[in-house]
C-alpha cells in the first residue's frame, strides 16, 4: 500500500517543481498573459474557420467590389467582392501553419544535432558545430528565394525550406545546454549506473535544457512567419488560390490609396500576433531565467 | 591580431566555396533549359547559343570553368538579357542598394543607439519604457507593412515626401532609408541598453565614478566603449539583412537596386543572373562578418590584448 503514497509525494513535489514557479512568474507579466490569451484565440480561430468563417472562402461578390467595413462584411471586401475576415481567417491558417510547422522543422533538427554535439564531444563535435558555422554565415534570405525558384513554390517545400535555414541557433543553444550539464554529478551517476546513452539524453539532457528552448521556439515562430510573409510579399511563397497575411497585404499595398483596409486589417493581423508571441517569448525567458537565449 | 584575422579569412574560404558550389548545382538541377522556352531554333544556332553559355560542356567541366571565371572576376553573360554580362547588372543596381543600405545603416545607429544608451541610464523608469515600448513596436512592425504605411501616411496624405523612386526628386531618399532601418534600430536599442547595463556595474565604472567623473564622462569615455561591443558584433549579420531586406523596400518603392534584380531574376529564371548575385552577396555578406568580428575583437581590451601576446 505503500505505492499510491508515493505517487503523492511525488506529485505534491512536482507541484512546487521549476516549473509550477515559472508559471507564477508568467501569469504574473501582463504582457506575457495578455500575449498567450491573444495567440490561443487566433490559434483556436484559425482551427475552427472553416466552421465559422462568415463567408464561403471563393466567395465573389463583382457587382460590390471593393467596399469598406460595414454591417454585412465587418472588415470589408477586396476588389472581387471577396469578405476581408473571411480572407484573413483563411490566411491565418497559412501563416500559423508555416510558422508552428517550420519552427518544429528547425527545432527537432535543431535539438538532435546540438544534443549529439554536445554530448559527444571531441572530435564529433568539432566537425558538426563546424559545420553550422559555415551554414550560419551563408545568406539565408537570397538561399530561400533561391530555393523556391529551383524548386517551384511548393507550400511543403516553404515548410522544410524555412526550417531548414532556422535550425542553427538552435542547435547551438542544445549543446551548451548539453555540455554544461554532461559535467554534473547527476548525469555522471547515471553513466557510471550503466544507463544507455539514449536514455540518458531523454531522460536527463532534454528535460533540463527545455526552458532555454522552449523560449528560443517561441521568439523562432515569429521570425520564421515574418519570413513566410516576406516571400509571399515578393510572390515568391503562398500561391493564389491560397493566401496567408504576407500575401493579403501585398494585395493591400497595391490598392491602399483607394481601399486603406486592405491593408490595414491584415496587417493588424500579423503585427499583433507577432507581437504577442515576441511578449510571450519575452515573460517565458524571465519566467524560465534563461539568459543570451537571443539577443 | 594577424593571426587572428588570418584564421577568420581562412575561415571564409571554405563557405564562398560552399556557396558557390550549392548555387551552382542547385540551379544545374533546376527544371527547364534556359532556351527552352524559345521557339524551335535552327539547330545551329542552339550549337552556338549552348557554346556561349558553355552548356555542351559537362556539368563538371562547366563547374570548373566557372571556378576559373569567378578567380578573376567574371560572372558571366546574362541569359535573359542578351549581350549584357552579369557584372555590367550587378554593377548597375549594386551602388543603389549599397546607398540604401548605408542610410538605413545610418538611421538604425542613430535612433537605435541613442534610445538604447537613453535607456540604459534609467532602467525601470519611463525614460526606459518609453523607447523600449517603440523598440518592440519596431521588432514587430514588418518592413512589407511599415513601407506601405509610411507612403500612405507621409506621401498620400501629408504629401510631404515622394512616394516612389530613388534621386529622381528630393527626399525620395528618406522614406525607403527608414523603412529599410526601423527594425535593425529597433535591435540596436535593446543590444546597445543591455551592453551599456551590463558595463554599468562593472568595477572600473565605479572606480572613474569614485575619482570624481562627472557622470557624462563616465557614459562616454568609459561605459560606451564597453556597452557598444554588442552592437558593433551585430553589424555584420545587420548588413546581411539590410542587404536581402532590400529586397522587399526595393519592391515597395520602386528602386532600381540589386535586391529588385535579384526578384526579377528570380521570376525570369535568369539563372546565371541569380547565380552570380548571390555569389557576389555572400561574399560581400562573408566579408561584413569578418570586418565586424574583427572590429568587436579590437574594441574589447581583453581580448585585444590576448590576441596580442599570441
Amino acid at each position: 500500500m505503500t505505492t499510491p503514497e508515493i505517487n503523492d509525494v511525488a506529485q505534491a513535489e512536482q507541484g512546487t517543481s521549476l516549473w509550477r514557479d515559472a508559471w507564477l512568474r508568467l501569469r504574473r507579466n501582463r504582457l506575457a498573459v495578455l500575449g498567450l490569451t491573444v495567440l490561443l484565440l487566433f490559434i483556436f480561430i484559425a482551427a475552427v474557420t472553416p466552421w465559422i468563417a462568415p463567408y464561403d472562402y471563393a466567395q465573389q461578390d463583382l457587382e460590390l467590389g471593393a467596399a469598406p467595413p460595414s454591417a454585412a462584411h465587418w472588415l470589408g471586401t477586396d476588389i472581387f467582392g471577396r469578405d476581408l475576415l473571411t480572407q484573413i481567417m483563411f490566411g491565418g491558417r497559412i501563416s500559423l501553419a508555416v510558422g508552428f510547422i517550420a519552427t518544429a522543422v528547425a527545432l527537432l533538427i535543431g535539438v538532435t544535432w546540438g544534443a549529439i554535439a554536445g554530448y559527444m564531444g571531441g572530435r564529433v563535435d568539432a566537425v558538426m558545430m563546424r559545420l553550422v558555422d559555415i551554414i550560419y554565415a551563408l545568406p539565408f534570405m537570397i538561399f530561400i528565394v533561391l530555393l523556391m525558384v529551383v524548386f517551384g513554390r511548393n507550400m511543403l517545400l516553404l515548410f522544410l525550406a524555412i526550417g531548414a535555414v532556422e535550425w542553427l541557433t538552435m542547435a547551438r543553444i542544445m549543446r551548451s545546454q548539453v555540455q554544461s550539464l554532461r559535467q554534473q554529478e547527476f548525469v555522471e551517476a547515471a553513466i557510471s549506473l550503466g544507463l544507455p546513452t539514449a536514455a540518458i539524453i531523454r531522460r536527463h539532457l532534454i528535460p533540463n535544457a527545455l526552458g532555454p528552448i522552449i523560449v528560443y521556439t517561441t521568439l523562432t515562430i515569429p521570425s520564421v512567419m515574418l519570413l513566410e510573409a516576406f516571400l509571399s510579399f515578393l510572390g515568391l511563397g503562398v500561391q493564389p488560390p491560397e493566401t496567408s497575411w504576407g500575401l493579403l497585404i501585398s494585395y493591400g499595398a497595391e490598392s491602399m490609396e483607394e481601399y486603406p483596409w486592405l491593408l490595414v486589417f491584415p496587417g493588424l493581423a500579423l503585427t499583433l500576433t507577432l507581437f504577442s508571441l515576441n511578449f510571450l517569448g519575452d515573460g517565458l525567458r524571465d519566467a524560465l531565467d534563461v539568459r543570451g537565449a537571443k539577443d | 591580431m594577424w593571426r587572428f584575422i588570418g584564421s577568420r579569412l581562412l575561415q571564409a574560404i571554405p563557405v564562398l566555396l560552399v556557396v558557390i558550389t550549392v548555387t551552382f548545382f542547385l540551379i544545374r538541377v533546376a527544371p527547364g533549359g534556359p532556351f527552352d522556352s524559345e521557339k524551335a531554333v535552327v539547330p545551329e544556332v542552339k550549337a552556338a547559343l549552348e557554346a556561349q553559355y558553355r552548356l555542351n560542356l559537362t556539368l563538371f567541366q562547366q563547374y570548373t570553368a566557372y571556378l576559373g571565371d569567378l578567380s578573376h572576376g567574371d560572372l558571366g553573360p546574362s541569359f535573359k538579357y542578351p549581350g549584357r554580362s552579369v557584372n555590367e547588372l550587378i554593377a548597375a543596381g549594386f551602388p543603389v542598394t549599397a546607398e540604401l543600405a548605408l542610410y538605413a545603416l545610418l538611421v538604425a545607429l542613430v535612433i537605435g543607439g541613442i534610445a538604447g544608451v537613453v535607456a540604459s541610464l534609467k532602467p525601470n523608469t519611463a525614460q526606459d519604457y518609453i523607447p523600449m515600448s517603440v523598440a518592440m513596436i519596431g521588432i514587430c512592425m514588418p518592413s512589407l507593412l511599415l513601407g506601405p504605411i509610411l507612403i500612405l501616411v507621409f506621401g498620400v496624405y501629408l504629401d510631404w515626401l515622394p512616394v516612389s523612386g530613388w534621386g529622381d526628386s528630393p527626399g525620395d531618399k528618406v522614406l525607403p532609408a527608414i523603412t529599410l532601418g526601423a527594425a535593425y534600430a529597433a535591435y540596436i536599442a535593446r543590444l546597445s541598453r543591455a551592453g551599456m547595463l551590463e558595463v554599468m556595474s562593472q568595477d572600473y565604472i565605479r572606480t572613474a565614478r569614485a575619482k570624481g567623473l562627472p557622470e557624462w564622462q563616465v557614459v562616454s569615455r568609459h561605459a560606451l566603449r564597453g556597452g557598444m561591443i554588442p552592437v558593433v558584433a551585430f553589424l555584420g549579420p545587420a548588413f546581411a539583412g539590410l542587404l536581402s531586406g532590400s529586397f522587399v523596400v526595393e519592391t515597395i518603392f520602386q528602386i532600381p537596386g540589386l535586391g529588385r534584380f535579384y526578384v526579377q531574376a528570380a521570376f525570369n529564371r535568369d539563372y546565371t543572373m541569380i547565380l552570380g548575385s548571390t555569389v557576389f552577396l555572400a561574399t560581400l555578406i562573408v566579408v561584413f562578418n569578418l570586418l565586424s568580428d574583427i572590429l568587436a575583437a579590437w574594441m574589447n581590451p581583453r581580448l585585444r590584448n590576448q590576441l596580442r601576446a599570441q
